[in-house]
């Protein structure tokens, strides 16, 4: 089932948002979405690390853990069904792979490395990085260019909804808000907001 | 020693509330509070993986070298959602259905790495459990209200049995369509930080 790499790409941008239709990444999302500066580090850094351990951990999957995956290794081993590892595999796959990429960075560009400072470990927790994992599983691509381009879009849409958070809450500084909703409610109540116009692009089909 | 372990089960209720306070475990709260049913195996779920990784890590505290702290935490908690996947699965398929990615997702839970990282690596076993157990239930509480109301307002019914009679939707009254939808559940989380602020004023961000 081969899909066209453009479509899977905008649709997994904007249809299948990751935080306004599936809500993951929130956590980093409300507590680093003050400044626009600090969303803009972030949502590179997400988008980066995305694209390095999805295609990896479905390299994984294909070839070690699915149902008969492990028949190159030996006939025998046909009927094996690793599957239920996938968590323990995913997860460890991805924290080695962001420690990977955060000694890579601090060698091949410090100030890149500085500008990231804590967020880089702290994207091998974030729920978007598994839950591309399992869901490029779950929805059995079967070509390393489908994962790319779902991998791809899913960062970049994270990107976007972030960095327009953050925005909305730099302009929000100036307005009269209701102290107890100030700051984390109020944030709540916007990408409630956001997500509702997000639903007018859903169910549309490329 | 008691009273204090009181007052750790007990805080995560209010005033150190994972989701409306600490800003931890958003990402399922939101996605699987349509219902009463999942939200309830999902509680419990978080519950038990909470307090028992706690457990195991604060076991294990004095020993772990610091390097690989991060990666010996998330093993054991993916191990533990392993467990309580398979059990998912056994004894309620259909829950578990409805769950889908997010049981994995518990792993990057932020509330299990924030209490593994904030109290298990520094305070004692019994103590780590009883934390672990607080916070969990603090976790499900929230879940409970947010599906309380989602189901009975979206659906007009709880646990899948019809609440509102007849009578009411003859006189014109509609089903909530927004409530099932996820936007209504972020701004709902909103709502009730906007209350708990009200009556604890000390937890007002200027």
């Amino acid at each position: 089932m081969h899909e066209n790499f453009f479509n899977l790409f905008v649709r997994s941008v904007f249809i299948d948002n990751m935080i306004f239709a599936y809500f993951l990444g929130m956590c980093s999302f409300l507590a680093v979405s003050k400044t626009v500066k600090t969303s803009l580090g972030l949502g590179i850094a997400v988008t980066f690390v995305l694209l390095v351990t999805a295609p990896f951990n479905w390299v994984i999957d294909h070839y070690m853990l699915k149902a008969g995956a492990l028949a190159w290794l030996s006939p025998s081993f046909e009927s094996l069904d690793l599957s239920y590892l996938s968590f323990l595999i995913f997860i460890a796959s991805i924290a080695a792979m962001v420690q990977l990429v955060e000694m890579i960075v601090e060698k091949v560009s410090p100030p890149l490395y500085n500008q990231l400072g804590i967020f880089l470990p702290l994207i091998a927790v974030n729920c978007v990085i598994l839950a591309v994992a399992l869901f490029v599983q779950e929805r059995e691509y079967s070509s390393i260019s489908d994962v790319m381009a779902f991998s791809l879009g899913s960062g970049f849409g994270w990107f976007l909804a972030i960095v327009a958070m953050a925005a909305i809450r730099e302009k929000l500084k100036y307005s009269n808000i209701p102290k107890p909703l100030r700051g984390l409610g109020i944030t709540f109540i916007i990408t409630g907001l956001m997500a509702i116009s997000f639903m007018a692009i859903m169910g549309i089909k490329i | 020693m008691a009273t204090n372990n009181i007052k750790v089960l007990t805080k995560p209720f209010n005033l150190e509330n994972p989701i409306t306070v600490q800003v931890l475990g958003i990402c399922s709260a939101l996605a699987v509070t349509v219902q009463l049913k999942p939200a309830i195996v999902m509680g419990l779920s978080v519950t038990v993986v909470t307090a028992f990784s706690n457990l195991i890590i604060s076991m294990l505290r004095n020993t772990i070298p610091n390097r690989i702290r991060i990666i010996v935490q998330l093993v054991v908690v993916a191990a533990l959602v392993i467990i309580v996947d398979q059990v998912l699965k056994a004894y309620v398929y259909d829950v578990s259905k409805k769950l889908s990615v997010f049981v994995g997702l518990i792993i990057t839970n932020c509330i299990l790495m924030g209490r593994l990282e904030a109290f298990a690596m520094v305070n004692k076993p019994w103590a780590s459990f009883v934390d672990g157990i607080g916070n969990g239930l603090g976790y499900s509480f929230i879940l409970i209200a947010l599906a309380f109301f989602r189901e009975l307002l979206g659906s007009g019914s709880l646990f899948g049995m019809k609440i509102i009679p007849q009578s009411f939707y003859d006189l014109g009254y509609q089903n909530n369509s927004l409530m099932i939808l996820p936007p209504m559940a972020l701004i709902l989380v909103g709502v009730i930080i906007w209350i708990q602020r009200s009556k604890n004023r000390s937890l007002i961000e200027e």
